[in-house]
């Protein structure tokens, strides 16, 4: 049998009164006594944090790192940053996916540049032993140290507008860590993981603070030695109590990414081919003849592959949902069966005014109920704003497929005015 | 989650395998969701309620109750005429979280009111918890 995993905030979880449940091998918080709503609403109103040290993290160093992780990821590290497609250089980070050869997605991840032929991978739950050996198998692997640190390293997330002012109260030279710190970016280091800049917090702990996240909102991840994780995360929500910061459980996070249009790996994107999904973002760009600007790992498959589904991100019209168990599914207005669901949630801090979808961000909005919204998975292509139905054979769900879900999201806001 | 010992519990109520309550006595009987159920489910989000005036045997299936983590179906304890749905929860579906007990989904008036007895006591609903 196979044993479950803790974090080292497990304690801290159960004291609180959390709602666990297995995640990624990990026993997880679903959400704490506040309820999911509350998390929900923290992270768009103030902040919420997470315990993301269930996440696998890997370190890849040594002569022809670089290519390796090239060949390996989705994206092309040599044209993703900004608008002028620049490369991925120290200080910056970068999304992407690891497929196999036939284009599947094994996982997607987060690749830190720590130094020229220094990168450290950020992989989901139990997801660290597959992507080493995916890497390890790699023919440019020869002499490239490829080491899981999972176990060592400690990982918490802290996301809404507030994040910045709560981590300036912890953090020695705040200006410093907030200057010029763009969306996907990050300074600092901990023991096996070390860039050129330090970050610490005033009792002198070393941290890799990260601006990224996974709600769609402003905020950081960020990173420790496992050792100093529970001294992080009990100083971070300390200096957050005038924040009105909580903590956030796992279904809050699945609230806020799908109301983010944001695809959990392994239920929204996992083994069948990466194409027609809304995150075109996660590849490399394509070039005039419809090329890849650079080959990688599943390439070819993605090339030649004559896929016709489609992933597409819906929202509907209250916060009725239909689960995404497998024996419900998609249909269209007819009736005609057309598909499954991947993800359907109720993002809290949306609802419909006058039909269009409207945040509580900014408090204008007091008094909506919530959207259920997700992703299916269509047998054909459905355009935006045409209506699907999801139901579990008795009840049915009128949704509208979208681009785009919650309106007014913070996650690429400049940080002087998070700070102002 | 909450241990046993921290759940609410109400007196003379009968309750249901599925975590459902409904009152013991008077014409019409109102029927709502355990403290257990509503730990369990988690921030409600929405209540999907029959029509006033709906006939239902035992057992039917009178609506659904959706929370943050999933849609459940809400059973009826005994058959029997809806008379009134509570309207409160409309706007406030987490009053059910709030109170469990005070916040009914439904009132029915029981076409047999003998099939109350088959429903469980307050202990013997205790010990299903205990498992």
């Amino acid at each position: 049998m196979e044993t479950i995993k803790k974090t080292v905030l497990h304690d801290f979880h159960c004291q609180e009164g959390a709602n666990m449940a297995l995640f990624g091998g990990y026993d997880m918080p679903l959400w704490y006594t506040t309820g999911t709503k509350a998390e929900h609403l923290a992270v768009i109103k103030n902040a919420g944090v997470f315990d993301t040290s269930h996440m696998a993290v890997l370190t890849v160093a040594g002569a022809g790192a670089r290519t390796l992780l090239q060949y390996c990821l989705t994206k092309d590290m040599d044209s993703c940053i900004g608008k002028n497609k620049t490369p991925l250089t120290q200080g910056r980070c970068v999304y992407g996916l690891f497929l196999d050869a036939d284009g599947h997605v094994i996982d997607d991840a987060i690749i830190y540049c720590l130094g020229d032929e220094s990168y450290m991978v950020v992989v989901n739950a139990g997801m660290g032993g597959t992507i080493a050996t995916h890497l390890q198998s790699q023919d440019m692997a020869q002499g490239i140290r490829i080491k899981d640190l999972t176990d060592k390293v400690g990982k918490m997330d802290i996301q809404g507008p507030d994040s910045a002012k709560v981590l300036a109260k912890i953090v020695k030279n705040p200006e410093q860590l907030f200057e010029k710190m763009m969306y996907f970016s990050f300074k600092g280091g901990f023991d096996g993981c070390t860039g050129t800049t330090a970050v610490q917090l005033l009792d002198g702990t070393d941290i890799l603070v990260s601006r990224t996240g996974y709600t769609g909102e402003f905020g950081f991840e960020l990173f420790c030695d496992v050792k100093d994780l529970v001294s992080l995360w009990d100083q971070v929500l300390l200096a957050g109590k005038e924040f009105s910061v909580i903590p956030c459980g796992l279904a809050a996070r699945d609230s806020l990414r799908a109301g983010a249009v944001l695809p959990l790996s392994h239920q929204d994107i996992g083994p069948w081919p990466f194409a027609n999904t809304p995150w075109p973002f996660a590849l490399a760009e394509k070039d005039g003849k419809g090329k890849f600007t650079k080959d990688f790992h599943g390439a070819e498959a993605l090339m030649e592959n004559d896929w016709q589904k489609y992933t597409l991100a819906f929202a509907g019209f209250d916060p009725r949902k239909i689960g995404a168990e497998e024996t419900n599914y998609v249909t269209a207005l007819d009736g005609e069966r057309i598909g499954k669901i991947l993800t359907c949630t109720t993002d809290m801090a949306i609802g419909r005014v006058d039909g269009e979808i409207k945040s509580i961000a900014g408090g204008k909005e007091a008094k909506l109920k919530g959207l259920c919204c997700g992703f299916v998975l269509l047998d054909k292509d459905v355009k935006q704003g045409e209506i699907v139905l999801l139901t579990d054979g008795k009840r049915k769900i009128k949704v509208e497929i979208r681009t785009d879900i919650r309106p007014q999201r913070t996650a690429r806001c400049a940080i002087g005015t998070m700070l102002a | 989650m909450k241990e046993l010992s921290e759940l609410i519990f109400v007196e003379g109520l009968r309750y249901t395998e599925d975590h459902e309550w409904i009152s013991a006595e008077g014409e019409t009987l109102k029927v709502g969701v355990t403290d257990y159920a509503q730990d369990q489910m988690g921030d409600v989000v929405f209540v999907e309620a029959p029509e006033v005036g709906d006939e239902l045997s035992k057992g039917d299936e009178f609506g659904t109750i959706e929370s943050v983590k999933a849609v459940s179906e809400l059973y009826l304890p005994v058959g029997g005429e809806i008379v009134a749905i509570n309207e409160d929860l409309d706007d406030a579906p987490e009053l059910v979280n709030e109170d469990p007990y005070k916040n009914w989904l439904v009132e029915i008036k029981p076409s047999d009111p003998a099939e109350l007895e088959g429903l469980l006591t307050l202990e013997a609903y205790k010990e299903l918890l205990k498992g």
